[in-house]
C-alpha cells in the first residue's frame, strides 16, 4: 500500500490566472451606461477600471452656442434625477455676475423646491441601493412616495423630470393655494416611509451582512480624491456647503449634517454612506417645515427677471450642494449673452473616481454594492 | 380582443371559438411581451416611475428581461450616442425573430436638443435599427409609454405569420 502524502498548500502563495470581466455598459446594476473593467482572482475583485463616455452629450459644446437662459434645460439634463438642485448654482452664478437681487419670496420656493428634489433622489438612491442587494419592496415603497413629491413640482413646474424651473432673479411658476398643505402631506408621507424601510431594509439582518465593513472609504482617501455629499459625510467628514458655506437662505434654517457614525459596521462603509441619505432626508424634511412657516405668501415670483440677460467681462465660479455632492459652474463671459466657456464640475464624476480605491480586495458581488452606495448618475459623469 | 369576445356568442351550446389560428397565435403574442430594457438616460429613470407603483407596467404582460435573447421587443429608453449605438447594434441583431423596437424619448427618436450642436449624438435610433413605434417627449410621461405599448400590442396582433413570402411575392 503506497504511502499517502500529505502536501501543504500555502493558498495564499498560490498565483492563479486572474480574468478580465467587462460589467456593461448595458447591464441592470451598473445605474446609467458605465463601463467597468474588472479584473478578478477567483471572485475577489483585484483591479477595477471605469470606462466613460457612453453618455456624453456634449454639454459644453452646447453653452458656447446657446445664450445664457437657454442653458438651463440643458443643465436639467446633466444630473437627471435631482434637475432642480442643479440649476440652483448656475442661477445663482448669474445673479452674482449681474448684481440681480432675488425676492423673499423666490429664495423660500427655491429652498422648498430643491429640498423636495432632494428628498426625491435620495429615495432613488436608497431603493435602487437596495434593489441592488436583492431587496424590491423598498423600491416599490419609494416609488410610491416619489410620485407625490413629483406632483408638487409638477404643478409648479410643468414637468415630471426635468423642470426648468429656476430663471435669473426668479422661478418659472407660482404657487398655487394648496401647496403649503401638500408639502405637509408629502412631508408625513415621506417621514412614514422612512420609518417603515428603516425596519425592513436597513437594520435588516441580510442587508446588513451585505453592506456592513463593505468598501470603507477613510476621510483621508474620501479628501484626498475630492469627494463630497454624502459620500465625503459617510466617512464621517461633515462638510457640507449649506452650513460651511451658506448661500441663499440657509443660514435661516436650524438642521443637522448627519455623518456616518458606524452604528452597524465600520465608518465609511456602503451602510453607514447609505444611513447618510436616510438621515438627510429627515434634515430635507426639517428645512421644508421651517421654510414652509416663514415662506411669504404674496408677491410676485417674475418681477426680478431681467429682460435681456448680457453678462459683463469676468469668471466666476459658483457652487451648491447638490443631493450628490458639490456641483459647481465655472463660467467665462466675454460680455456678450453667451458664454465664452462654461465648465461643469460634477460630484459624480469625481465620486467615481474613487471606486478603483475603495473595492479591491472585495467580492465581486460586493462591487454592485460599493457603486450602488456612492450613487452616480452617468448623465453628469459624462456630461 | 376578438377573441374572448366570441365566447359570450357561443357556437352551439358554447365553449367553442371559430377563428383563424394565426388570430389565436396573435392574441397570445401580443399579450406576453418580454422586453429588453436598455435604459440610458433620463427617460429610463422615467421607465422606473412606471415599472414601479402607480403604473405598474407589468399589467400589459410585459417582464423584463436582462439578456436578449429571452426579448421580444427593445427598449430604447435615452440618448444614444456613437459609442453606444454599435453596443446596441449588437444587441439587436442577438434577439431572436420576431423582434420589435420601440424608441423613447426625443433623442433616441431624432436626437432631440442635443440634435443641432450634439457632436457626439447618434440623430435617431432609427439610422441603425428599425424602429416599430416612437414615443414622444422629454422625458415621455408614464401615460405616453402605456399608449406606447397598446400601439406596439395592436401592431403585432395585425401581423401575419403563415404564407407570410407567398403573401408578400418574395418567393
Amino acid at each position: 500500500m503506497s504511502e499517502k502524502k500529505k502536501i501543504d498548500i500555502e493558498y495564499s502563495q498560490l498565483d492563479s490566472e486572474r480574468m478580465r470581466i467587462n460589467v456593461g455598459p448595458q447591464h441592470p446594476s451598473t445605474h446609467g451606461v458605465l463601463r467597468l473593467e474588472v479584473e478578478v482572482d477567483g471572485e475577489i475583485v483585484t483591479d477595477v477600471v471605469p470606462h466613460l463616455g457612453y453618455l456624453h452629450r456634449s454639454f459644453e459644446k452646447h453653452c458656447e452656442y446657446m445664450t445664457y437662459p437657454q442653458i438651463i434645460p440643458y443643465i436639467d439634463r446633466m444630473d437627471y434625477i435631482s434637475a432642480m438642485n442643479n440649476e440652483w448654482p448656475y442661477v445663482m452664478a448669474l445673479e452674482k455676475m449681474l448684481d440681480v437681487k432675488v425676492p423673499e419670496k423666490v429664495e423660500y420656493l427655491r429652498v422648498i423646491v430643491a429640498e423636495l428634489n432632494r428628498i426625491a433622489n435620495h429615495q432613488i438612491a436608497v431603493a435602487t441601493f437596495g434593489l441592488d442587494a436583492g431587496a424590491f419592496t423598498p423600491f416599490l415603497f419609494y416609488f410610491r412616495d416619489r410620485e407625490y413629491i413629483i406632483w408638487i413640482l409638477e404643478k409648479l413646474s410643468g414637468a415630471r423630470l426635468l423642470y426648468n424651473y429656476f430663471r435669473v432673479g426668479g422661478v418659472a411658476g407660482d404657487v398655487y393655494p394648496t401647496f403649503k398643505e401638500e408639502c405637509h402631506d408629502v412631508i408625513a408621507k415621506v417621514r412614514k416611509t422612512n420609518a417603515e424601510v428603516m425596519n425592513l431594509l436597513i437594520h435588516n439582518n441580510i442587508f446588513i451582512k451585505r453592506t456592513a465593513g463593505v468598501g470603507i472609504l477613510t476621510p483621508d482617501v474620501a479628501i484626498n480624491y475630492g469627494c463630497s455629499g454624502p459620500v465625503l459625510r459617510g466617512s464621517g467628514m461633515a462638510h457640507d456647503l449649506r452650513r460651511d458655506e451658506p448661500y441663499s437662505i440657509y443660514d435661516r434654517f436650524d438642521f443637522d449634517i448627519p455623518v456616518g457614525k458606524g452604528e452597524v459596521g465600520v465608518v465609511g462603509d456602503c451602510w453607514n454612506r447609505n444611513m447618510v441619505r436616510m438621515h438627510e432626508m429627515e434634515q430635507s424634511c426639517r428645512i421644508i417645515e421651517q421654510a414652509l412657516e416663514q415662506m411669504p405668501m404674496e408677491g410676485d415670483v417674475t418681477a426680478a427677471i431681467p429682460k435681456r440677460i448680457k453678462l459683463p467681462k469676468g469668471e466666476i465660479y459658483s457652487r451648491a450642494e447638490n443631493p450628490k455632492g458639490e456641483l459647481g459652474f465655472y463660467i467665462v463671459s466675454n460680455g456678450t449673452d453667451k458664454p465664452e466657456r462654461l465648465k461643469a464640475r460634477g460630484p459624480s464624476f469625481v465620486n467615481l473616481s474613487v471606486i478603483p480605491e475603495i473595492s479591491k480586495g472585495y467580492m465581486f458581488a460586493d462591487l454592485i454594492l460599493i457603486l450602488g452606495s456612492i450613487d452616480i448618475v452617468l448623465g453628469e459623469v459624462d456630461r | 380582443m376578438g377573441l374572448l369576445n366570441k365566447l359570450d356568442d357561443p357556437y352551439e351550446g358554447g365553449g367553442i371559438v371559430l377563428g383563424k389560428v394565426e388570430e389565436l397565435l396573435n392574441w397570445g403574442r401580443s399579450k406576453s411581451d418580454w422586453y429588453l430594457h436598455f435604459g440610458l438616460a433620463c427617460c429610463a429613470i422615467e421607465f422606473m416611475a412606471m415599472n414601479a407603483s402607480h403604473f405598474d407596467f407589468m399589467r400589459f404582460g410585459t417582464i423584463p428581461r436582462t439578456s436578449p435573447r429571452q426579448a421580444d421587443f427593445i427598449m430604447i429608453t435615452g440618448t444614444v450616442t456613437f459609442k453606444m449605438a454599435d453596443r446596441i447594434k449588437i444587441l439587436y441583431e442577438q434577439m431572436a425573430e420576431p423582434k420589435y423596437v420601440i424608441s423613447v424619448g426625443s433623442c433616441s427618436n431624432s436626437g432631440g436638443p442635443y440634435w443641432e450642436h450634439g457632436y457626439h449624438v447618434l440623430k435617431g435610433i432609427d439610422q441603425i435599427i428599425p424602429v416599430d413605434v416612437y414615443i414622444p417627449g422629454c422625458p415621455p410621461r408614464p401615460e405616453a409609454f402605456e399608449e406606447g405599448m397598446i400601439l406596439l400590442q395592436k401592431k403585432i396582433s395585425r401581423q401575419a405569420i403563415f404564407n407570410k413570402r407567398k403573401r408578400l411575392g418574395t418567393e
